[in-house]
């Protein structure tokens, strides 16, 4: 791997709150994640691993310390610069957050169409492929609330990956599916993923998926304690 | 629609998606809409009517000039004008003619109600000041004591004012006089009145001897054909040295009135605020379920926000909203609007309906409201953080 990582992140340090009630939620992270690489990152609730993946989701702003997210410096970057970068990731959250009123192809479409630009025509096909690849051709005209749990999950990973998304940022995607859905939804990221070399950034307290991480990164109390080369 | 609106937004119609999505939401808001809608073309049309029922007797007149009393605001108000400043305006070169107007309302006791008559009493010899049309029975007049009535008068039947001919009078009491009715014209009811009566200035000096023949009620004089209107009113005005009366045109008398009648009586005033208050209404409903609508798809909203979708396509989605609710709650409110000012016309005879002209108003103010309902509500958009998601 030598290629510049999707994710370089040096002196990270952050802080909810403000004057006394300011308390620090993250030391000193240094994190980089290398092109293609698979990462989950653990700890118990409260330790800031949420915290660092709304950080490289352009969705907080970084306070102190350099995120390099692509080549871009995040650290004083615009609110626009910011949606831009996002239109480039792909989030996967803990619930599915589909739109009840769209179908599962015009979620889909959603993440194709992000990008100003694209034709109607071609996102509805991408979405289509993109269902075919997570397994539910046969469920594309469904509305959400016609969807089980799991297929809720896989049509949420269809959205986040028909962009081609160059990182893929997961916040406990398994933490409402039983055992078999959620084995189903991490192989599926993870077959996915490395087809299409994307990064993918994992956080979780769900054991089951450790063996699945090329690297496994654990976080307590805003600090990085193993798993960091 | 789905796809047509695909086409013009270039997008998923999202919008019209996420309304039609809870349908019975949906209805509600559209009822709404059209209740906004309905208030607004039911005072419209109110105040249309009010308009041209009061425009409409100015209409009687062939005349170019009328003056009245200071206090004159209306056709039936006010004090009177004495004949004397009609000779004086007579000797006007441009002046050709002049004639008094008696106006006085007399109420027919029916029993059951009153009808009251906004009664206009003129010179047999000076008909001519009459509009051409309003009556080819002018000339019974003559005969004392005789009236021409108004058959579309409120609260006057029409198979009773059909059979009034010559040979068939209809004879009543008013003004403790037995007036004899004898041929009928198209009036109609006012605000003032329930319709009108055409009588003699003979008449109608007997059914009111408190009046004068010196002192008429209004004054109307006409010009030489190509006389400058303008130049003999301010002529006029300096001529004649009571600077109290109102000089002016047939017409700007019958504005002024309606002027009066929209800004200075409670009615008109009562009208005019019932518009402000269906607008109001319109505007709380949109805002209402488009602001609860925001509020209901915050997190879908974060998400499309974490996805990287900017300010604009949520304003988009919102004012696509608003947009709809107000085109497809137009054709209702249109419909029922109708219906309701077509019964209401019948019942009060007032010249109440639905012209193209207020339909396109609304239409347009419905759909600049709706948009601006749907701006306020975008507001809301920003409690929508994605940082919240996770």
């Amino acid at each position: 791997m030598t290629s510049e990582p999707v994710v370089h992140m040096q002196g990270l340090n952050h802080w909810f709150g403000s004057d006394d009630a300011r308390k620090q939620a993250l030391f000193d992270i240094n994190l980089s994640l290398p092109r293609g690489s698979f990462t989950v990152l653990m700890g118990p609730s409260g330790s800031g691993k949420t915290t660092v993946l709304t950080l490289i989701g352009c969705l907080r702003a970084v306070q102190e310390g350099s995120v390099q997210l692509l080549g871009h410096e995040l650290n004083g970057a615009s609110p626009a610069q910011l949606t831009a970068l996002r239109q480039r990731l792909g989030f996967i959250f803990q619930a599915h957050n589909l739109h009840e009123s769209l179908t599962a192809l015009q979620n889909v479409m959603m993440g194709a169409q992000v990008r100003a630009g694209v034709p109607d025509a071609l996102a509805r096909r991408a979405a289509a492929r993109a269902l075919e690849l997570v397994g539910l051709s046969d469920r594309v005209e469904y509305l959400p609330a016609n969807l089980s749990g799991g297929q809720k999950q896989r049509v949420a990973v269809a959205r986040a990956l028909v962009g081609n998304p160059a990182l893929v940022l997961a916040d406990e995607p398994t933490a409402a599916l039983d055992k078999d859905s959620a084995a189903d939804v991490v192989d599926l990221l993870k077959r996915l993923g490395a087809e299409r070399d994307t990064t993918t950034l994992l956080v979780t307290h769900d054991n089951r998926i450790l063996d699945r991480a090329d690297r496994v990164l654990t976080l307590e109390d805003g600090r990085i304690v193993s798993g960091n080369d | 629609m789905s796809k047509l609106l695909q086409r013009l937004f270039g997008r998923l119609p999202i919008g019209w998606l996420q309304l039609t999505h809870k349908r019975g939401r949906f209805a509600a808001a559209l009822a709404g809409v059209a209740f906004a809608n309905v208030l607004v073309f039911v005072q419209l049309g109110i105040m249309n009517a009010m308009a041209s029922a009061t425009l409409r007797p100015y209409a009687f007149f062939d005349a170019d000039i009328m003056i009245s009393a200071g206090d004159a605001n209306a056709l039936n108000e006010g004090g009177n004008v004495a004949r004397q400043w009609m000779l004086q305006a007579l000797a006007d070169p441009d002046v050709i003619d002049g004639t008094g107007l008696f106006v006085g309302t007399a109420p027919w006791d029916r029993g059951e109600r009153d009808v009251s008559f906004s009664t206009i009493g003129i010179d047999p010899s000076r008909f001519d000041f009459l509009s051409d049309g309003l009556s080819p029975d002018l000339d019974l007049l003559q005969v004392k004591d005789t009236a021409i009535l108004d058959r579309l008068a409120r609260g006057l039947p029409r198979d009773e004012t059909a059979s009034i001919r010559p040979q068939t009078p209809l004879r009543f009491e008013t003004q403790d006089r037995t007036i004899t009715a004898v041929a009928t014209f198209a009036g109609g009811g006012g605000f003032g009145g329930d319709g009108y009566m055409l009588v003699s200035d003979q008449t109608f000096l007997a059914m009111f001897p408190a009046r004068r023949s010196s002192a008429p009620d209004h004054i109307l004089l006409r010009l030489r054909p190509g006389a400058d209107l303008d130049a003999t009113l301010r002529r006029l005005r300096a001529q004649i040295s009571d600077h109290s009366l109102r000089i002016r045109s047939l017409s700007d008398a019958g504005a002024e009135d309606l002027r009066y009648q929209q800004t200075r009586r409670p009615t008109g005033i009562i009208f005019g605020f019932g518009v402000l208050i269906g607008v109001l209404v319109g505007l709380v409903i949109v805002y209402q379920v488009l602001s609860a609508d925001v509020a209901d798809h915050l997190r879908e909203y974060a998400t499309f926000k974490a996805m990287g979708y900017g300010p604009r396509f949520f304003m988009g989605i919102v004012v696509e909203e608003a947009l709809v609710l107000g085109l497809l709650g137009f054709v209702p409110g249109l419909i029922a609007g109708t219906a309701i000012l077509t019964l209401m016309g019948k019942m009060t005879t007032l010249p109440l309906a639905m012209t193209p002209s207020m339909a396109g108003m609304v239409f347009v103010g419905t759909v600049l409201f709706s948009a601006l309902s749907g701006i306020f509500a975008t507001r809301r958009l920003t409690a929508a953080d994605p940082a919240d998601l996770f």
